[in-house]
């Protein structure tokens, strides 16, 4: 374990993935400290995606290693990752609500398989889940007659049921009005103030990005550009982080309207 | 030399599908057989819920089908026996063809049709919908918990379905007996139940319980591999209707000629 941070919930080092022959992460390295909420932020096809997928165990790593809880998770077997799938949940950019279940057995599933518990303390526990992200009284739902926010706020439940200690978020806001994606924002802080815990959140949304987060990271075509607090972010010089952070359009693109531009102009009147 | 290179490749792939097929299909037994001992209970009511599809709506089309089958029988055959006057001999010839062979192939064909698409149909959109990747996520077996009560509902429902599409068979025989050849119900029914040997009832429940392994392992592989979008679906589940039909008439065949050279036919 050398050069880890014993304070770090979870560390990349010199992180790499691959699909077949294409790169997409080029060395990935941060840590996560106890505690915090980490906001990835990174535009379509940065690598964003793909690195919350790696890190929940989904695909895995060509090179480098990611430290969960003192294990290297791209080394070790099935059975290990099961147990550190356990103690982590992950909200879904769609919720991922199985279709065929009501939300109670949706948030109940992973206690049913993974917990001895009575019948009678499940449906207790799954009550004060659904409580805690605003869906009391919606355990007999078919996933398919809530919202979009509900279905995301369901999610929230299923990935909270087994008291996690780190918690994943994948595009918390996407396709939410912005009412209700303030309202999922809203819930994410009430988690982090109540329970203490560690939050990876994955977005392009800067609003969202800047209330919730306590530091940033910005992933640019496989490739940390920059990483620091929030107030760092807001004051950082370095041009692609202004880029984002101001979003300002592609060069190429822009020099595409020029050249439009130009065309047009000449055949202006004079 | 192009020509022999992509033999080489197609024949490669074609290994690795069997190879992936067969993965996914010990990983099921697996899971069937040895889990229960290990502390992974099966899901016993996920299994019956998928038995009643599976099996119990499956009976009124495959009657019907088998009933004609039976009869299709019987006047094919009475076209040739008749020349010889042999007519009495249709209830043999209708009740060994459909017991030792079409009642077991008819039956998967509507199983697939019905059940195989359906499975590539319902993980593929699961996995889709990224409901495969969260139950990895929550560390549950996306094969323990969706592959293998459609596993055990096939190898128990398919034999079954099997012994009542023969019955159906015969009596869509009978059906001609009484009407053409001077049978009654009753002496048509003994007549079928005199030609059959307890073997060739057995060959044809073997095959179906291997047809049962062979459909679900080929309609879930093809739910498990689809890409992303919802024309993927589509694309999944036509696979694994022609790939599940293609292997079936293989096991069909590789079954029959071990049956034909290892039991003496």
């Amino acid at each position: 374990m050398e050069s880890v941070d014993s304070d770090a919930m979870l560390s990349l080092r010199d992180l790499r993935v691959s699909y077949g022959e294409r790169e997409i992460l080029h060395g990935i390295n941060f840590d996560v400290k106890r505690g915090e909420t980490l906001v990835i932020l990174g535009g379509s096809g940065s690598g964003k995606s793909t690195l919350l997928r790696t890190l929940v165990g989904l695909e895995k790593p060509s090179s480098g290693q990611i430290w969960i809880k003192g294990m290297d998770i791209a080394t070790i077997s099935q059975g290990e990752m099961d147990d550190i799938r356990k103690r982590i949940g992950m909200s879904f950019q769609g919720g991922a609500l199985f279709g065929s279940m009501t939300v109670g057995e949706n948030v109940a599933l992973p206690l049913r398989e993974h917990t001895k518990l009575e019948e009678s303390t499940i449906e207790i526990m799954l009550r004060l889940k659904l409580e805690q992200v605003g869906l009391a009284g919606f355990e007999y739902y078919m996933p398919s007659q809530l919202s979009g926010g509900m279905k995301k706020r369901a999610a929230v439940a299923r990935a909270l049921a087994m008291d996690p200690e780190i918690l994943f978020f994948d595009e918390p806001s996407a396709g939410l009005d912005p009412i209700i994606a303030a309202g999922i924002d809203q819930l994410i802080l009430e988690l982090k103030r109540a329970f203490r815990m560690t939050i990876i959140v994955v977005t392009h949304e800067l609003a969202s990005a800047f209330l919730i987060a306590d530091r940033m990271v910005l992933i640019d075509k496989g490739n940390v550009v920059a990483i620091g607090t929030t107030e760092q972010m807001r004051a950082s010089t370095q041009p692609r982080v202004r880029q984002f952070l101001d979003r300002i359009a592609e060069p190429e693109v822009a020099r595409e309207l020029d050249y439009l531009q130009m065309l047009t102009e000449e055949h202006r009147p004079r | 030399m192009e020509l022999v290179s992509q033999i080489g490749e197609s024949v490669t792939n074609w290994f690795a599908y069997l190879g992936s097929l067969a993965t996914l299909g010990v990983r099921a037994a697996y899971y069937t057989f040895v889990g229960p001992f290990q502390g992974r209970p099966l899901r016993l009511q996920r299994a019956v819920s998928q038995a009643m599809d599976v099996g119990v709506r499956a009976l009124p089309i495959l009657s019907l089908i088998t009933f004609f089958i039976g009869l299709i029988l019987a006047l094919q055959s009475a076209y040739e026996l008749r020349k010889f006057g042999a007519l009495d001999l249709v209830a043999t010839a209708v009740a060994i063809s459909m017991t030792r062979e079409l009642g077991p192939l008819i039956t998967a064909i509507v199983v697939i049709g019905r059940s195989g698409s359906a499975f590539a149909a319902e993980i593929g959109t699961m996995k889709v919908t990224e409901e495969i990747d969260a139950l990895e996520t929550m560390a549950v077996s996306p094969i323990h918990f969706l592959v293998t009560p459609k596993f055990l509902a096939m190898i128990v429902m398919l034999p079954c379905l099997t012994i009542w599409a023969n019955s159906m068979g015969i009596l869509g025989g009978a059906l001609f007996g009484v009407l053409q050849a001077d049978f009654t119900w009753g002496r048509y029914i003994r007549a079928s139940i005199d030609a059959l040997f307890l073997r060739d009832i057995m060959t044809g429940l073997i095959k179906s319980v291997m047809f049962g392994i062979t459909i679900t392992a080929v309609g879930c592989l093809e739910g498990l591999s689809t890409g992303a979008g919802a024309e993927q679906v589509g694309r999944s589940t036509t696979r694994a209707v022609v790939m599940s039909i293609f292997l079936v008439v293989v096991v069909d065949l590789i079954f029959t000629v071990l049956f034909f050279f290892v039991g003496g036919g």
